[in-house]
């Protein structure tokens, strides 16, 4: 028995012959982000993931934070910022789905050629979508890093973490620590931006949502084998995750492969890449 | 959508009938004629090859020779350890005082005293101290020849451990507990006969306990027996987050004092001589007097198994090479993941299930043909990153023996990871019929506890448990060497060594169980839901 070979190809539906609204001037970027707005709000899954990100980063970051201890007598060689905010590792792989799906939907579902019948200037879609997203990532991220270094302070100052040891409560007001989580929830959007720009380019969700995660991913695991210090270390420099989470170390900041700040420029400069790829694919290709 | 032939309606042949064989056919077809996946596929397999030997290549080491002269590289780097009867990497450095022995014989001694020296500050060159490391070990030894790595067999005391029987580097018996005093002596005896060699030891001298017997293949006729005293190097391993370090590692010595020696056999010729045995790590440390029957020793050095990290200047285990698993997997989680969500979306499901309305064989159908493709992939993929890698490497830093039934292990135990990380998604694709969630949860299942445990900022206690319990635990397949008692060493996944906390088909299972558990759960979401 022959069964129907599952087409990898686009489908050759009939283009909806929708022509966008009878009115002169060119839909511009706030209209866009009026549609995307709206696009993204009423799909259920986003809110539900986007809690889902915030209940694991806190999760993860508090789990993490009740299992390390610093007992008397010991010199622990922990970053209390960064155990409370280790559950970004997970919550980053949520909002990865968030961004991938924003765009990988539409083509699945054929949305696409609404949204760009409507829209035709497609850069301009892209940088609503991204804009949007962004905004709900950062939103999103703020309410999960400050809950994590919230539990953190809880659970670590009990665990050795004490100020008599030199060890301050994870406060804001602690320039590291205010740096750490700022840019922890600047990590996470770019996280989104990267994921988003991938997915514009390669279309489909399950491929997109392997490349992120691989980039994100194996640039540690990879790093983490090599036995040269000198390819260690630069691994660990271009390498999204690696480069990006050095935002988080508060302290011990000479033993980074890269410096806070310039780490999260290069995952910048990743999400960057992405979005113009994806930008370039979306302007040359067929939809 | 671009359709192949679709079967015509067959009056007269009874529906639901067709056999597993045509399932199995229907859905290799599929598999195979999606470009998409073959790609995906071919992508695993070459990222698997690529990265291990990218970790391969990456391990060039450069070294600066220890008396501060120029930067070498490769060969110059390292020295080799010498290989035990076992054919596994040794450390075989000790102290000697000893005296041939031709035929059977019998060696007796009374040890009554181990005390010895540690570094006192950290790096190598500082002052010292007084005191032990737990596996000082000093006593009798009736072994092959003086090179390093022959067979041996030696009953010791420890300064940590009692009284213990040790053979062939990997054999390790305990006798008496408890520490050596004047007041609290311990008796040993070895006892060669033919290729067997018994070990006794005693409180008094005149009640022996046997410890144990051991069979030494290959022994010569004339063997070298006597006393020996070793200490290996002191390590104060700093249990630092995300693997942990070995700290400072600096020679340590232990001197031990015998009496009542006493050695009888065919042709013992009466004279002893010291030696230093090998030329490892802490060597040219050791002595001996002898005022009377009393013999004084002092050592240092190890008889015991090699471990990564310790020889001083790089090496690797196989496992390095099998680094790539992780990039192939996701390839492979993608593939898999949409082997199932892609008849969602498509709506191909209807089809597949009208076409065979019992659903739990196509899900079976489905399991076989990306398991054994998948098999295929990782088994290819992983035999030539060990065969490739190994050659890649041996050049550049020490790569550490294994027998080839280890690595067989490896490389068939990653094949079936592979399998069964398929199966999984395959699953967990079912019971999501979303492709993103699907891959995101088996991605974040396998390879972020992996993460976690080996690179990230975990305690170690912490990482050994999300590597006991997570699907990660599989990866202990790919440990090369096994963890010895009797080498004080840090033994943690990450590094060059790789040791996990379950031993390699218990990791393993842990995998199969929670793919049974999606597995299950797919079946009953498969069934009860509408398509």
């Amino acid at each position: 028995m022959t069964l129907p070979v599952p087409a990898n190809t686009e489908s050759a539906n009939t283009v909806p012959a929708l022509a966008g609204p009878a009115t002169a001037r060119p839909l511009g970027l706030a209209e866009a982000l009026h549609a995307e707005w709206t696009k993204t709000r009423t799909i259920a899954s986003t809110g539900w993931l986007l809690l889902a990100a915030i209940a694991l980063t806190v999760a993860v970051g508090a789990a993490a934070a009740a299992g390390t201890s610093c007992p008397s007598g010991v010199a622990c060689q922990v970053d209390p910022a960064k155990v409370s905010l280790i559950g970004i590792d997970l919550g980053q792989a949520v909002v990865a789905i968030v961004a991938v799906l924003a765009i990988s939907t539409e083509y699945s579902t054929g949305m696409i050629r609404i949204t760009l019948s409507a829209m035709p200037r497609r850069t301009v879609v892209l940088a609503a979508k991204a804009a949007v997203l962004g905004g709900l990532v950062l939103a999103a991220g703020t309410i999960a890093v400050l809950a994590s270094v919230l539990a953190g302070r809880l659970t670590l100052s009990g665990h050795g973490f004490t100020p008599a040891r030199g060890y301050e409560l994870l406060s804001l007001g602690h320039g590291p620590v205010l740096r750490a989580a700022a840019g922890s929830v600047l990590y996470l959007a770019l996280i989104a931006l990267l994921s988003l720009g991938v997915a514009t380019a390669v279309r489909d969700s399950a491929v997109a949502i392997g490349v992120v995660l691989g980039l994100l991913y194996l640039f540690p695991i990879v790093a983490n084998v090599v036995g040269n210090a000198h390819w260690h270390r630069h691994l660990e420099q271009i390498g999204p995750m690696t480069a990006g989470l050095a935002i988080q170390a508060t302290t011990d900041l000479t033993s980074l492969p890269i410096s806070p700040w310039a780490g999260l420029g290069v995952l910048a400069a990743w999400a960057a890449a992405a979005l113009l790829a994806g930008g370039l694919v979306l302007v040359m290709r067929d939809a | 959508m671009t359709a192949g032939t679709v079967t015509p309606y067959r009056p007269g042949q009874r529906t639901g009938r067709d056999g597993f064989a045509q399932l199995l056919r229907a859905e290799w077809t599929k598999f195979r004629t999606v470009r998409g996946w073959v790609i995906g596929l071919v992508i695993a397999l070459l990222v698997m090859l690529g990265l291990g030997l990218f970790g391969a290549a990456g391990s060039n080491g450069s070294c600066q020779s220890t008396s501060g002269g120029p930067t070498r590289s490769g060969q110059g780097c390292f020295t080799a350890p010498p290989v035990g009867p076992g054919g596994e990497a040794v450390s075989d450095s000790f102290y000697f005082v000893r005296q041939p022995l031709s035929g059977n014989g019998t060696i007796t001694v009374r040890v009554t005293s181990l005390t010895g020296l540690i570094p006192a500050g950290n790096g190598p060159g500082t002052a010292t101290k007084p005191g032990l490391v737990p596996w000082a070990k000093a006593g009798i030894i009736i072994k092959a020849s003086t090179q390093p790595g022959s067979a041996y067999a030696a009953m010791m005391v420890t300064a940590d451990h009692g009284v213990r029987m040790q053979d062939n580097f990997t054999g390790d018996t305990a006798g008496q507990p408890g520490a050596v005093t004047a007041q609290d002596p311990r008796w040993l005896r070895l006892t060669r006969s033919g290729g067997t060699i018994t070990g006794y030891d005693s409180a008094d001298g005149l009640h022996w306990t046997q410890v144990g017997t051991v069979r030494l293949a290959g022994l010569p006729p004339t063997v070298q027996a006597g006393l020996f005293a070793a200490a290996p190097a002191y390590q104060a391993i700093s249990e630092s987050l995300g693997g942990g370090e070995n700290g400072t590692i600096a020679p340590s010595q232990d001197t031990a004092v015998f009496d009542h020696v006493s050695l009888s056999g065919a042709s013992p010729a009466g004279a002893w001589s010291g030696d230093y045995v090998g030329a490892d790590y802490g060597s040219g440390i050791g002595g001996y007097h002898q005022t009377g029957g009393r013999f004084t020793v002092t050592g240092s050095g190890d008889i015991a198994p090699a471990v990564p990290g310790q020889a001083g200047g790089e090496d690797l285990t196989v496992a390095v090479f099998l680094v790539g698993t992780f990039a192939g997997l996701i390839a492979v989680i993608v593939v898999a993941t949409m082997f199932i969500t892609a008849e969602y979306r498509r709506g191909l499901i209807r089809t597949t299930l009208t076409a065979s309305p019992r659903r739990g064989r196509v899900l079976a159908a489905k399991a076989i043909v990306l398991g054994s493709v998948t098999f295929a992939t990782g088994l290819v993929a992983a035999a030539a990153a060990v065969i490739l890698g190994t050659q890649l490497a041996r050049s550049r830093v020490y790569v550490f023996p294994v027998s080839w039934l280890t690595e067989l292990r490896m490389v068939v135990g990653t094949a079936a990871l592979v399998a069964v990380v398929a199966v999984l998604a395959l699953a967990v694709g079912t019971m999501l019929r979303r492709s993103a969630a699907a891959v995101t949860v088996v991605i974040v299942a396998i390879v972020l506890p992996y993460l976690l445990g080996v690179v990230s900022v975990l305690p170690v206690g912490a990482a050994d448990w999300v590597l006991r319990i997570t699907p990660a635990a599989a990866f202990a397949v790919q440990q090369a060497l096994p963890q010895y008692s009797q080498v004080t060493a840090l033994y943690s996944p990450g590094g060059g060594g790789g040791y996990f906390p379950l031993a390699p088909w218990a990791g393993f299972a842990v995998l199969c169980g929670w793919t049974a558990l999606a597995v299950a759960l797919a079946l009953v979401l498969l069934r009860r839901r509408d398509v």
